[in-house]
């Protein structure tokens, strides 16, 4: 049955009881890297399967890129927070910057005829295409992009029915 | 994690073989460099063996175009040989899998180019 926590996965009970995890990182291209680590390793551990494993690390990935450099552009002085959080049905990931704040006016449609030989401007798309919600949400204090996996339809499923 | 390359030359084709990840950074920077260093010699029929290559990112995507049309700019011509599944699911939903001349067999790549 699917929301049944296993009593020996505690970090999965931590999950499931709707446990926050943020990490506070620098705007650096190792914080790019880490970022899609983590994702792919709370995604395993959220019982996707691997295609969406690697989905989801995608996206925190492509988000981490935009908060690194295009929110705050490689400043020291400024850092990018990443949570995520498991509740019964989502894993659902934040990626925040202190940057001017992303001008959704000026991202272009990567697959308008004009844009497709561009060598830039696939990130967002790309966040889209792999995740189930996206909410972006500029200010003057920076960027805040919310990503929404559904768990259902990942490998916990299969796992426990094989059960 | 870093991406390695290798070039041979078949029947006056440059195929460049690459393993690893094609990423921000030195994947990105690699695949340039090497399609920059090909062109400065004269090669310019160029068949990049993306066979290894299990990951790539938006910025590896734009590395890819960038090396087509500036390949195309100068003549040449540049194709794609053995997308890994991942790879070529990208450049689907992305629509460039039209736009790139995607191969999967060297030989008649190489022969595509004369």
């Amino acid at each position: 049955m699917q929301g049944e926590p296993d009593p020996k996965a505690p970090e999965q009970i931590a999950y499931m009881s709707g446990r926050r995890v943020s990490y506070t990182l620098d705007s650096t291209l190792e914080t790019v890297n880490s970022a899609e680590e983590t994702a792919s390793r709370i995604a395993a551990e959220a019982g996707f399967g691997d295609e969406d494993i690697t989905r989801i690390a995608m996206a925190v990935r492509e988000a981490a890129v935009n908060a690194v450099l295009h929110g705050n552009a490689y400043d020291p002085g400024k850092k990018v927070t990443l949570a995520f959080e498991r509740t019964a049905v989502d894993l659902v990931i934040t990626i925040r910057d202190q940057g001017r704040g992303l001008d959704m006016s000026k991202i272009p449609d990567p697959l308008a005829p004009e844009n497709l030989l561009k060598t830039s401007g696939r990130g967002i798309f790309i966040i889209r295409s792999f995740m189930d919600e996206v909410e972006i949400h500029p200010s003057q204090a920076g960027t805040e992009i919310k990503l929404t996996k559904h768990v259902h339809g990942s490998n916990l499923d299969g796992k426990e029915a094989s059960q | 994690m870093t991406m390695k390359t290798s070039t041979r030359q078949v029947n006056g084709v440059t195929v460049v073989d690459l393993s690893g990840r094609i990423t921000l950074g030195e994947g990105s920077v690699v695949l340039r460099d090497t399609v920059r260093d090909l062109l400065s010699k004269g090669n310019k029929k160029i068949l990049l063996n993306l066979g290894e290559v299990n990951y790539i990112d938006s910025s590896g995507i734009g590395e890819l175009v960038s090396a087509f049309t500036t390949v195309r700019n100068q003549g040449g011509d540049l194709k794609l040989l053995n997308l890994t599944k991942k790879v070529h699911d990208l450049l689907q939903i992305t629509k460039l899998y039209t736009v790139f001349d995607v191969k999967d067999d060297e030989a008649k790549a190489v022969k595509s180019f004369s």
